[in-house]
């Protein structure tokens, strides 16, 4: 049988509707299944618009199977008294559903008890629905939810406002937030109306189609792309621009989407692009268009209706009206702040506090200057190419537009203004562009700062927040961190991993906290804990390479991430397991050896090596050791791997021919030596000991 | 554009218009009230009838200053003070989104020929400890309603909930009459010809535009708010003694009065802001004095109405849809 399953809301949230609709499915599934209902073709398939939530399940099983099982009952000498059926013994058989007569006596560790085989009948799949379903439905999670009836007898994210549960065609009353299902859903608020629309699961989409919704997520998806590229057709050499999350938006904001094409006055042109498009994508929802790159004065609108000429008109009109008045309170923010220089806005900071303990962003501001100086310095020491004049100007005026109208009306423009407020008073490209990039990359998925300078102010900041914080004792803690200090942690990682900036964390922590060495310690451990997490999460990297590489070495970034691909690049190879196999093994003796109080030769003397498979340990070892290290000097970790690799005959050899914990301490000694040094040797790269080797 | 045809409703018009559907609707009309404020919610209409169990339907245009948002008459979209039609239904019909676009529709709005979106939009005061979630409006691009569904009220669950409609009333008209500023808006059309939102209100914004960035003393206004607050937090002492008074003592005994007075607050806070006067760490302190005085209000009229009992002041709905 199929089944269609439909939540009638009023608007969700877009930003909950995926994750919702997801879990609806995987709930869903996840009941039928446990039930036993999960039958031949047995399918669930999500759906989802603005006012519903909705799964289609075909192969539901009409029936659970019938379930027989063994019940253990009382002990034979309680139920029965001489050989007759006592009370108990009448109980536990009325309790399965059997006849005295049909109780069994089995034989256990304790005696001998009492059985009955008992039938559980299976359940009808309605029935199952009826009553699990409510329950799946509680239970999904909302970033927010609400209560709407006295009494408040559940929360859910908006109210339920009608449920469609059709078991082949039946109605299943499954009940939720006071509505009980039925049959019938509801289509597009306008072109539809209020009247009911007769569904099936079968039919699904094509009758809510009828009704003007489109209720497949994707197909949506594709609609208004689609539609985004026609509309744009008709604007003379003009293209969109992509933007994936706008598209997922108005997907979600949509049950039957249509696109319209909206001008503006050139004039406006002469705001920066970054103004236009932040008031454009993030105010209005509305799809920048370009010419040869360049912004054209466009816009593309998603609605959710479709109009005839007339009506398109009058949209049209009325989202050109809503654009012109946000342009012209940026021109006049923009304009008003022309009026004060960034530099005279220093002073400004003094007033706007940072944190209270920490002072004003004038404090911060000046905290940021010295270690980004500082950092810069270090860097032009090691030869990379910085412009420190410029740094400088940077990191003096890097908070200076906090005081800005333009960014209090527009809190997502920090910095993008400053910078281009630096621009338009002449204050260099290059402090421009660091001022631009001084928050970046703000998530995982944000690219880095652009240049060496944006970079080193990028990291000082970001260091400086953690640091005072840190010192302050409010570090984060499990899933708290109101200061976003994970975030900031998470940005200097991955600046330091994905620019040529050559500064470790180590020093980077050291220079951000200055004398206190207790503070450094925990600004280092909270780095390397941030390295893990960008090696797995933002690198995918497996969870024993990156504990293998971050054992070895947790300051550098890049070479961490360099080792990490290469350990897993070779990972898969038989060498190299066997030989991290027996890394591992040579760890475990020395740390056993460690325990008894045996300890491994100062030196190794080669001359005491006298069986044949030790010699040739040593000999490979000390063969492959000058290649290995110039491979790995060169960066080349994965021609270094594969030649530790190359180890594998030789210590299996060792292995099967050799007893390490030899009776003569002299022996065991120089043994114990030799395996130091095979580790010390090749262990520089990762410890192999932490690589999990399958079977 | 949008009546092309017949002309758009006058800023009056608009107002009458809302007024009526809600009325016909069973709302009880009231006047704006009388003390400033920043917004129709922090009205007792709303703030205080939201809580208990008691059924409520009013609406009422409130006048919401704004000192911050001035902008001496100069720029065409903001104002120190505008308009909020507020409509509060507790608890919310469960049509009340389609009363709403039936609203919409009175207002001589063809649903057919605009594009209408519900996003979300959650309302949050943490000074009066509120809040709700519902949705902003879009017409056309524009935000003309935010719609809510309260939650808690003074730091209180509140059952049953509250749906509340606040329409923005110059942004609609200027929606409606298709004009550019809002001092362009036709507020009446009178017997010398059209009187303008601009004729009524400019001189207003630009002189309290005036007041509340450059003119307003500073030491004066902290001395009003000490007052006040000193004022406030006294009855709210007085409060505590509630299970010893008479009956009639306690109804009687003022918590309205102390809600003022906690607005007054409220708005001097808003006036010293506006001035540059509180630094971001005042701020804080501040925002912190005055939630004790709203959500104390708060919790003393729900108490007082608990021991009152429901005769008390707390005017319901005019007729259907209890």
């Amino acid at each position: 049988m199929d089944f269609l399953f439909e939540v009638g809301l009023e608007e969700v949230p877009a930003r909950m509707i995926a994750g919702a609709m997801d879990e609806l499915v995987r709930r869903v599934r996840g009941l039928l299944e446990r039930e036993r209902l999960a039958g031949e073709g047995f399918g669930v398939r999500g759906y989802s618009t603005p006012r519903r939530l909705a799964v289609v399940v075909t192969g539901v099983a009409g029936r659970q199977e019938d379930l027989r099982e063994e019940v253990m009952g009382p002990a034979v000498k309680i139920a029965y008294k001489d050989g007759v059926a006592g009370p108990a013994a009448v109980a536990f058989a009325r309790k399965n559903g059997v006849s005295v007569e049909e109780l069994k006596v089995v034989e256990t560790a304790k005696g001998e008890y009492v059985s009955a085989t008992s039938l559980k009948e299976g359940r009808v799949a309605g029935e199952v629905l009826a009553e699990g379903l409510p329950k799946e439905l509680a239970g999904i999670y909302w970033a927010k939810n609400m209560y709407w009836r006295a009494g408040k007898p559940e929360r859910f994210v908006r109210p339920v406002k009608w449920l469609v549960a059709l078991l082949g065609g039946d109605v299943v009353p499954v009940e939720f937030g006071g509505v009980t299902a039925g049959a019938v859903s509801f289509g597009h608020r306008v072109l539809f109306g209020a009247g009911p629309v007769k569904v099936t699961a079968a039919g699904y989409v094509e009758e809510m189609a009828a009704a003007f919704v489109r209720v497949d997520v994707e197909v949506r998806r594709q609609f208004i792309r689609k539609a985004l590229d026609r509309v744009c057709r008709g604007l003379d050499g003009c293209r969109w621009r992509e933007d994936h999350g706008l598209v997922d938006k108005m997907t979600h904001l949509t049950e039957w989407p249509s696109v319209i094409a909206g001008g503006f006055e050139s004039a406006y042109l002469t705001l920066p692009e970054e103004v236009l498009v932040t008031v454009m994508r993030d105010h209005q929802n509305y799809f920048a268009v370009e010419r040869g790159g360049v912004l054209a004065a466009h816009f593309l609108a998603v609605l959710n209706t479709v109009a005839d000429e007339a009506g398109e008109a009058v949209i049209r009109h009325g989202n050109e009206r809503v654009l012109r008045a946000r342009f012209n309170d940026a021109r006049f923010f923009w304009e008003f702040d022309q009026r004060v220089s960034l530099e005279d806005r220093v002073e400004l900071l003094e007033k706007v506090t940072f944190q209270k303990e920490l002072g004003s962003y004038a404090a911060k501001s000046g905290r940021v200057r010295r270690l980004a100086n500082e950092l810069g310095v270090m860097v032009a020491g090691r030869g990379t190419a910085v412009d420190l004049a410029g740094l400088e100007v940077a990191a003096r005026l890097c908070k200076t537009d906090l005081t800005a109208e333009l960014v209090k009306e527009f809190t997502e423009l920090q910095g993008v203004v400053g910078g281009l407020y630096a621009r338009a008073q002449g204050l260099g490209e290059t402090a421009a562009a660091a001022i631009n990039d001084q928050y970046k990359p703000v998530a995982m998925e944000d690219g880095v700062a652009r240049t060496t300078e944006g970079a080193l102010l990028a990291i000082a900041d970001k260091a400086d927040t953690i640091a005072g914080m840190f010192g302050l004792g409010m570090e984060p803690t499990g899933s708290k961190d109101p200061f976003a200090l994970r975030r900031a942690a998470n940005g200097v990682v991955k600046t330091l991993a994905e620019t040529a900036v050559p500064l470790g964390l180590g020093e980077i922590a050291r220079h951000a906290c200055g004398e206190d060495e207790g503070l450094v310690r925990k600004l280092e451990v909270f780095f390397a804990e941030r390295l893990e997490f960008y090696l797995r999460e933002a690198k995918g990297q497996a969870y024993d390479v990156v504990k293998a590489v971050l054992a070895v070495g947790a300051d550098d970034v890049r070479d961490a991430v360099a080792r990490a691909e290469a350990v897993t690049a070779v990972r898969g190879s038989g060498d190299f397991e066997a030989v991290s196999a027996a890394f591992k093994r040579m760890k475990n003796i020395l740390a056993q050896a460690g325990e008894k109080g045996m300890v491994a030769a100062a030196q190794l003397d080669v001359a005491m090596l006298t069986d044949g498979a030790e010699l040739a340990l040593a000999e490979k070892a000390a063969e492959v050791k000058p290649e290995v290290a110039r491979l790995r000097g060169s960066g080349d970790y994965r021609g270094a791997l594969e030649l530790i690799a190359g180890l594998r005959g030789a210590v299996d050899g060792f292995f099967e021919a050799v007893m390490v914990m030899d009776a003569d301490a002299a022996v065991r000694g120089n043994r114990l030596a030799l395996l130091e040094r095979v580790l010390g040797d090749f262990g520089g790269i990762a410890d192999f000991g932490e690589i999990v080797v399958a079977g | 554009m949008v009546a092309s045809e017949k002309k758009a409703l006058t800023f009056q018009e608009l107002l009458f218009a809302l007024q009526r559907f809600w009325a016909e609707r069973g709302c009880v009309l009231q006047q704006g009230y009388d003390t400033e404020m920043g917004a129709g919610t922090m009205s007792p209409d709303t703030f205080l009838r939201v809580l208990g169990p008691k059924p409520v339907r009013i609406a009422y245009a409130q006048p919401s200053r704004r000192p911050a948002d001035g902008r001496y008459g100069e720029n065409p979209n903001r104002l120190f003070r505008h308009t909020q039609m507020q409509v509060i239904l507790k608890p919310p019909p469960e049509n009340v989104q389609e009363l709403y676009l039936q609203s919409l529709e009175a207002l001589g709005i063809d649903l057919r020929q605009h594009d209408l979106k519900f996003e979300e939009d959650n309302w949050e005061w943490p000074v009066g400890g509120a809040w709700g979630v519902g949705w902003q409006v879009m017409l056309d691009g524009l935000e003309i309603t935010q719609f809510t569904y309260f939650q808690q009220c003074g730091g209180m669950d509140l059952d049953p909930i509250c749906g509340e409609i606040t329409y923005g009333l110059e942004r609609i008209a200027g929606f409606l009459q298709d004009v550019d500023s809002i001092y362009d808006i036709v507020w009446a059309r009178g017997p010398e010809g059209d009187v303008t939102y601009g004729d009524m209100r400019l001189g207003e914004e630009e002189q309290f535009s005036s007041y509340g960035f450059d003119y307003a003393d500073v030491g004066s206004l902290w001395k009003h708010l000490e007052l006040y607050e000193a004022e406030c937090l006294g009855l709210l002492e007085k409060a505590k003694g509630f299970s010893e008074m008479g009956g009639l003592e306690l109804r009687r005994f003022p918590v309205l009065g102390a809600y003022e007075l906690a607005l007054k607050c409220s708005q001097l806070f808003n006036l010293l802001d506006a001035r540059g006067a509180i630094s971001v760490t005042e701020r804080v302190g501040v925002m912190g004095r005055i939630r004790t005085l709203v959500v104390g209000v708060a919790k003393a009229y729900a108490a007082q109405g608990e021991l009152v009992g429901e005769s008390f002041g707390r005017i319901a709905s005019g007729g259907e849809g209890q």
